[in-house]
């Protein structure tokens, strides 16, 4: 076969692998036809490959194993980590995939060099800048939620100003390179320059922010692999980099219209959306808080009942206990939902995903709409390590440093519940009035320990209490 | 300007234009997986990191080119492996009671 013949028979199986890519995330409309779209997927990965190392360009193969199975041994634990800890194996992926394709741009100059285009070098900077950026983001968005770095915003006075200087640097970099193509000094110090962008872009990031922040890294990490296609003329990866691109792009708009943010707020990776927090002296309010025996009863009386999770229901670990919850209220005839706001938790979906994993019917899971118009029938509002997503001070109060974001509206149930630990404020620091309220209850304590109480007692009001231990052990 | 420059960006636009739509109707019930399954995808990347490390141009590329394939390379293999059994956990009642 001639040579012309090999390349085209590589583009066509390029073609069929993309394909099946795009199968994939149509499929993904429905999670009855998620699984055979990974299936696809999976197909076409693996034709793309085999593919690849069948092209005659390839003449040493024995390191490109030793790497495949360097990545695969890598890859596989990062599969198999608990579903708590997907948020922070998200951040390590894209931390992956920006290495890869900075690397590849960064091999792309130097072998081309010292006869890199004009045009070529404009090409390689972006895709350089934006990978590398993309790789220090990551990383550090997965200290975050690891935990090893601390999740609360770090501000300081003139932040944007320094980390907008510090992109300046990077594009004047790139500019210096693209009218001189060989000034090859450069091209190290605009790839670190980046590279400090990136820890500067994410630093700043609260822990409620997240969900937003690893939508746009997404993006960030998509864009750069269309780049390396247009680096390398290679078309798969330029559509594959827009799907992923967009993909997280999209992800990004809709966490953004969750939290009222503006569109520049996201495009610049939420600069500046710490705002200055007036605390105001008010006179003690009185708070009625109930036992888990009278919460019990409340609940057993109901006929429908709200679950309202939050990232506290992660950290507590409480989602199997919720199941149990679920599981002996279903049993006495209660009609049980739960209200998923698309930013609880630290990633788009996160709730949905322990919920899942707790073996709760996906069909019962409610995105916000749908809850919102349910909530004035609902008798009881059950929330679980949630708070500002539940704050009615965003509906009403033009103050209040939400407004205007759309929350699901458990004031306008019968009976609320508030599981938590303290009277202490959320993560952003804003009171909630829900708590106030003369129809909610507060029911302080750890949530897994407390929603263990409940279900205790619901078992032992039906006199049956080993039903209540289920067919599952709790995680870890 | 390369021939092929505008022609990729037609691909680009396309795409970008065809992910919208298709993304658009991904149910928000799976926007984990969602995030695992185009990060797979992304991983792609790997096709062009086995071609420059397997040319053998330089040492440098080499090296650069190794370690995009096992990074890459782990992506594709651990995004898979986890939306697959992120997809598996997702059940309905129907199915549960079974």
């Amino acid at each position: 076969m001639s040579a012309i013949e090999i390349a085209q028979i590589l583009d066509a199986t390029y073609l069929v692998a993309i394909v099946l890519f795009i199968l994939a995330i149509k499929w993904m409309s429905s999670p009855s036809s998620a699984r055979r779209g990974v299936l696809v997927a999976e197909i076409g990965g693996a034709l793309a490959v085999a593919a690849t190392l069948c092209d005659p360009q390839v003449i040493q193969y024995k390191w490109i194993v030793v790497a495949l199975i360097v990545g695969a041994a890598v890859g596989i634990p990062l599969g198999m980590v608990k579903m708590t800890a997907v948020p922070q194996r998200t951040a390590m992926a894209l931390t992956f995939g920006s290495l890869s394709a900075t690397m590849i741009g960064i091999a792309e100059y130097y072998v081309g060099y010292p006869h890199v285009t004009r045009f070529g070098m404009g090409e390689i900077s972006l895709e350089v800048i934006i990978g590398s950026l993309t790789f220090t983001g990551s990383l550090i968005a997965a200290g975050k939620l690891q935990e090893i770095l601390p999740l609360r915003p770090m501000v300081y006075k003139g932040q944007n100003f320094v980390s907008l200087s510090v992109l300046g640097a990077a594009v004047v970099l790139a500019i210096a390179m693209v009218v001189n193509p060989n000034l090859a000094l450069l091209f190290p110090v605009m790839i670190a320059v980046s590279l400090f962008f990136g820890v500067l872009l994410v630093t700043p990031i609260g822990g409620a922010d997240m969900p937003t922040v690893i939508s746009l890294l997404n993006s960030y990490a998509g864009i750069a692999a269309a780049m390396l296609g247009f680096v390398l003329d290679s078309k798969v990866l330029v559509i594959a980099g827009a799907l992923d691109g967009s993909s997280g792009f999209i992800l990004s708009v809709i966490m953004c219209k969750a939290m009222n943010r503006s569109f520049t707020n996201v495009m610049f990776g939420a600069f500046g959306q710490v705002q200055a927090k007036t605390i105001t002296e008010e006179e003690p309010r009185t708070v009625r808080s109930a036992s888990p025996e009278e919460a019990a009863e409340i609940l057993a009386a109901a006929n429908r009942v709200v679950i309202v999770p939050g990232y506290g229901m992660a950290v507590a670990q409480a989602q199997h206990k919720v199941r149990e919850l679920f599981d002996i209220l279903t049993r006495k005839g209660v009609d049980v939902a739960f209200g998923i706001h698309p930013v609880a938790g630290r990633m788009p979906g996160h709730m949905n995903v322990l919920l899942a994993e707790a073996d709760i019917p996906y069909d019962r899971l409610l995105e916000m709409e749908d809850v919102n118009s349910d909530l004035p029938q609902t008798d009881v509002a059950l929330i679980i390590g949630a708070n500002d997503v539940t704050n009615p001070g965003a509906r009403t109060d033009t103050n209040s440093p939400i407004y205007g974001m759309p929350i699901l509206d458990v004031d306008k149930a019968r009976t609320v519940m508030v599981i938590k630990r303290s009277m202490s404020p959320g993560f952003a620091g804003i009171d909630n009035p829900l708590y106030y309220m003369d129809k909610t209850l507060m029911l302080f304590g750890d949530a897994k320990a407390f929603v263990g109480d409940l279900v205790r007692e619901l078992s032992a009001v039906q006199g049956t209490p080993q039903e209540a231990s289920g067919s599952r052990v709790a995680g870890d | 300007m390369p021939p092929d420059f505008l022609s990729n960006v037609y691909v680009f636009i396309l795409a970008g234009f065809l992910a919208f739509e298709i993304v658009k109707r991904v149910s928000p019930l799976l926007h984990t997986p969602l995030m695992s399954l185009t990060n797979a995808l992304d991983a792609i990347v790997v096709v062009a990191a086995i071609i420059i490390a397997g040319r053998h141009e330089s040492r440098l590329s080499v090296v650069l080119g190794l370690i995009a394939v096992a990074a890459s390379f782990s992506n594709m293999v651990g995004g898979f492996f986890i939306t697959d059994r992120t997809l598996r956990m997702f059940k309905t009642g129907k199915a549960k009671q079974q």
